[in-house]
């Protein structure tokens, strides 16, 4: 795909777009009651894998924002600036990947995982709860307890449904090969 | 002469990621005010062609040019694609992806906001705008809430906001259902005559396209130019035949009558054509030596429908009271405006929603027990994009999804996606992924993915949109072989030679109503159904009246057991 | 489905201020009750946006099926917050004053005017989220980004993401159901992984899609001239009346009441228990 600054814009626009339909609509039961598995977050990290680090944190932002806005819960700031953290440092963190050019073998899943791993935990451990603590001064272990949910529950998610995005984008990508009909 | 507003000259293109060139040494010149339809079949070079006029072609899609283009007297090389948009106006073929506002005003005001245009001539040129359309009463409605035509409508007025002096359609018909293009077709002709813009239009579908007048006909095959002509002149030749097209079928059947087709006759519209007395007597006598052919087709019910209604919201009915019979073994058309309820129905078959009212009996059987997945085994649905069906890389993984999710044997599965793959004619790409294949090849694959579940039934949405003839006729020769060994075929479509050709009856749905249910030929030569269902009367029907053939009907029908004699379908 | 955002589209003094006026006290009013803990303040707020909502026109019918997600949240946390940290308020307030029961979970006076203020926080932070988004066009919204600073470029990214949901919405509706009838399902008898395969399977045809959507938008945009300017301008946008700088005024006296109580109380924290 063409690179061009509006592809990038038109990227956060659709992604966006898509972080919200996952996240209000493709809710997967999880096993703990009351909770939902959030494959939001394997499409964050693999559009941020493809458009970069910019592109990445502004899809988490704006899609984790309109998710809040469409619930009335209220827009809680501190995960929803924890998302777009999400995605800057996975866009960072894989800036080696090059799926468009239809890479995505061993050593790149190894990368991409390694990555959304260490974004997960750094977001949901440290970033969203030391937010919390700022704005409404809930407990460090309720919120820590949140945030290892969250960010085991969404690296897991991440794991699969990221994965499986970028294997499937790579392979859709033509490639200059020899594909020869068999009889 | 006026000066050439775009002018080609000896002008090469090859894309980066391919190893042969797509275009090679076009020539072509077109003045202001003209009108030109770029024809040919998919693969052509023709949407190129299109990309190099709005500057897509290099700025988007990168590549190698040689030769030389100009566009309004400026060399192209050198103007960057909002340059080029200043001059060329472009109406894409897929009106989503160009409708970006948030409601059709801003869909309109978006190239002037870009430039910067403040108010209020802002709201002014778009009113303006929206008035020559006619979509002015619908400035503040979002694009969920409009019809096909009207988003295209939209496209339009967009374009034409900035006093464009070319104005480009790709594949405008692509779409829009029969009626509805026709509509479109002479939208585009009024804004010529009013602003006397260049218009050129990338259409595959020329009869449809010649329902208004055009200057020139560029016919386009294998990345050349190979006919740039009057249409009076194109037609009374062969060469769109041999480029795989579908010359419009009033011509067909005059030649299969043996008139001959001249220039001088005008036969670029039914409307202008000149038949001489002799001409007129050789359709007769053809209609006359016509043997009546009787079907005989066993009547036994596969899928009985009983009073079935469904709404989506309470008090909007989608569909009311249906009832109707579809036999083993048939090939069913199921034809009707967009929103009429077509869709609906299917979704009702499948499960995919539940009806308020009445019953469906397959084989007998009440299908309201089973689920959306035992359904499946014996209904099968294909949607109309096979992308948004392909979820596997690789093309056996693919046909084998339906059955492992079924919990069918290792073993068992190998030999059912072997034999499905053989019948679907992707048995030499039985190791490729899904991605190295074409739109019609990976359609394939999913009407095979759906077949390896074994259905006595299939239903098929749009199976051919956007198909050039020969992809069109590939796909239509694979369902006919597969309804040749026992599976029954269900399409919905607004293609009327589909209906013609390979149905055998039609069912019009009308406001969720079922409107008829008759032979394809009777329904396309009632203008009420025609009317009512959004399709277009065939070019057959006037033609039959101009040679004084009273049953309409029969002539039509005749030409299709002409035809499928003659080419041996 | 434009209303996933529940715009109400009924004239009132609220809907007369324009979009960017609206986010601009959003964001001051919203920074006001984050930063003050102070309960006074926090009575103050809430009762402040229910009058707000009353001049707005909005019903709660109109909002009913947001509300019942803010309550079953705001119960969640509370008991979550109890649970795990039941002697929080003694911690904040630096006393214990036990009501009832003994032991890790005795309810103390501390705890309970904790959980008080805590409700009071989301109360003053909710409804006028609510408020903005009920009483805000969608069409308005990228514009007034642009208007407080956001370059256009990434406010138009926000006007593309509200213009494509219901599209993305409906072709994923039809994605799935055509999968179910292969055979894939989410259901809870599958385990978690395989319902992760599963609903991977069913995404990736809308994310090979969503891809080339991209590239066809984008060549529209730029075929229409979409970043050729430093600038642009908006259908949408309106020009601020005095009502506007009026309602900007009050909601920054707000922000300011709140940061000067953080220094008058020498903390967050109004402590009722010294």
């Amino acid at each position: 795909m063409k690179k061009s600054p509006v592809t990038t814009i038109v990227a956060i626009g659709i992604g966006a777009a898509l972080f919200f339909v996952l996240g209000r609509f493709v809710s997967i039961p999880s096993p703990v009651p009351n909770t939902n598995i959030s494959t939001q977050y394997g499409l964050l990290a693999f559009m941020a894998v493809l458009f970069g680090p910019v592109a990445g944190a502004l899809i988490g932002f704006i899609g984790h924002a309109l998710i809040d806005f469409s619930f009335g819960w209220g827009v809680w700031w501190s995960w929803v600036i924890a998302s777009g953290v999400f995605g800057l440092l996975v866009g960072l963190a894989s800036r080696k990947i090059r799926l468009d050019e239809g890479k995505c073998g061993k050593k790149e899943i190894l990368g991409f995982n390694v990555a959304q791993i260490v974004g997960h935990i750094i977001c949901w451990g440290l970033v969203a709860p030391v937010l919390d603590i700022v704005i409404y001064a809930e407990p460090l272990e309720k919120l820590f307890a949140q945030g290892l949910f969250s960010a085991v529950s969404n690296s897991v998610t991440t794991a699969i449904v990221g994965t499986l995005f970028c294997i499937a984008y790579a392979a859709a990508k033509p490639k200059k090969g020899s594909l020869k009909e068999e009889e | 002469m006026e000066n050439p507003i775009i002018s080609f000259e000896k002008f090469s293109f090859k894309y980066n990621a391919q190893a042969k060139p797509t275009l090679y040494d076009i020539d072509l010149s077109i003045r202001p005010g003209e009108k030109i339809l770029i024809a040919g079949p998919s693969g052509c070079g023709k949407s190129t062609l299109a990309h190099c006029i709005n500057g897509l072609v290099p700025h988007s899609f990168a590549g190698e040019i040689s030769g030389k283009l100009s566009i309004d007297g400026k060399d192209s090389a050198k103007l960057s694609i909002f340059d080029v948009s200043q001059v060329v106006g472009t109406v894409l073929q897929d009106s989503d992806g160009q409708f970006i506002g948030l409601t059709v005003a801003e869909d309109i005001a978006f190239a002037l906001e870009n430039a910067c245009v403040g108010e209020p001539e802002l709201h002014e040129l778009v009113l303006k705008a929206a008035q020559s359309v006619n979509v002015a009463g619908h400035l503040s409605h979002a694009p969920t809430e409009l019809s096909g035509g009207q988003k295209q409508r939209v496209s339009m007025a967009g374009v034409m906001v900035d006093d464009v002096k070319v104005l480009l359609f790709d594949e405008p018909l692509a779409n829009l259902d029969p009626a509805t293009g026709k509509q479109a077709i002479e939208l585009i002709d009024l804004i010529q005559k009013r602003t006397g813009a260049a218009v050129i239009i990338i259409e595959h579908r020329l009869e449809d396209v010649l329902h208004r007048h055009v200057d020139r006909i560029v016919l386009m095959q294998n990345g050349r130019i190979i006919a740039d002509e009057a249409p009076d002149s194109l037609l009374s030749s062969q060469r769109l035949k041999e480029t795989g097209l579908r010359e419009p079928l009033y011509l067909t059947a005059l030649r299969y009558a043996g008139v001959e087709i001249r220039e001088d006759m005008q036969p670029w519209s039914m409307e202008s054509i000149k038949l001489s007395g002799e001409d007129v007597e050789k359709v007769r006598s053809w209609y006359k030596a016509g043997e009546k052919t009787g079907e005989k087709c066993e009547k036994e019910a596969l899928l009985k429908i009983e009073g079935l209604s469904f709404a989506y919201l309470k008090g909007h009915q989608a569909l009311s009271d249906i009832s109707l019979e579809i036999n083993k073994g048939e090939v069913i058309a199921i034809v009707g405006n967009n929103g009429a309820g077509k869709s609906t129905l299917s979704k009702l078959i499948c499960g995919f929603e539940k009806p308020q009212k009445g019953r469906l009996l397959f084989e007998g059987k009440d299908l309201s027990a089973l689920s959306i997945k035992e359904r499946a085994d014996h209904i099968g649905y294909v949607m109309q994009n096979p992308n948004q069906m392909i979820s596997k890389v690789m093309i056996r993984d693919e046909v084998a999804l339906g059955l492992r999710t079924r919990g069918v044997g290792e073993e068992e599965i190998q030999s059912r996606v072997d034999e499905t793959l053989k019948i679907c004619g992707l048995w030499p790409f039985r190791s490729w992924p899904v991605s190295a294949l074409s739109y019609g090849q990976k359609k394939r694959v999913t009407i095979a993915s759906i077949l390896a579940l074994r259905p006595e039934m299939i239903i098929l949405d749009e199976p051919t949109a956007g198909q050039d003839y020969r992809h069109y006729t590939e796909i239509m020769e694979f369902l006919s072989l597969l309804n040749k060994q026992g599976v029954t075929i269900v399409m919905i479509t607004h293609d009327m030679h589909l209906m013609l050709e390979y149905a055998r009856r039609a069912l019009v749905i009308n406001d969720g109503r079922l409107i008829a249910d008759s032979s394809c030929a009777d329904v396309l030569t009632n203008p009420e159904l025609i009317r009512k269902a959004s399709l277009k009367e065939s070019s057959l029907y006037p033609l039959a009246l101009r040679c004084g053939i009273e049953d309409a009907a029969l002539f039509v029908q005749r030409f299709i057991d002409y035809e499928r004699k003659v080419e041996g379908k | 489905m434009r209303n996933i955002f529940n715009f109400v589209d009924r004239p009132s003094p609220i809907h007369e201020l324009t979009g960017a006026t609206k986010l601009i006290c959003l964001v001051l009013w919203s920074l006001a009750a984050m930063t003050s803990y102070d309960t006074r303040f926090l009575i103050v707020l809430p009762l402040l946006s229910f009058a707000l909502f009353r001049l707005s026109k909005i019903r709660i019918s109109d909002v009913s099926f947001m509300l019942g997600f803010t309550a079953v949240f705001m119960v969640l946390n509370n008991v979550l917050v109890f649970a795990i940290s039941p002697d929080h308020g003694a911690g904040i307030y630096g006393s214990e004053h036990i009501l009832l029961g003994r032991g890790r979970y005795a309810l103390t006076a501390e705890q309970l005017f904790y959980h008080a203020n805590l409700i009071l926080k989301y109360l003053s932070t909710i409804p006028i989220v609510l408020l903005f988004v009920c009483t805000t066009n969608p069409s308005e919204f990228a514009a007034s980004l642009n208007r407080i600073g956001v370059k256009y470029t990434i406010a138009y990214s926000v006007a593309l993401a509200l213009r494509y949901i219901p599209d993305i919405q409906r072709e994923y509706h039809e994605i799935s159901q055509a999968q179910q009838a292969r055979g894939i399902e989410m259901s809870r008898k599958e385990s978690l992984v395989k319902r992760l395969k599963a609903a991977s399977a069913i995404l990736i045809p809308l994310i090979l899609s969503s891809m080339d959507r991209i590239e066809t938008i984008s060549n529209a945009m730029e075929l229409r001239g979409f970043g050729e300017n430093k600038k642009r301008t908006w259908y949408m946008g309106r020009k601020f009346t005095k009502a506007d700088i009026g309602a900007i005024i009050f909601c920054a006296v707000l922000a300011a009441a709140a940061f000067v109580l953080n220094y008058i109380n020498g903390g967050r924290f109004y402590n009722p228990f010294v």
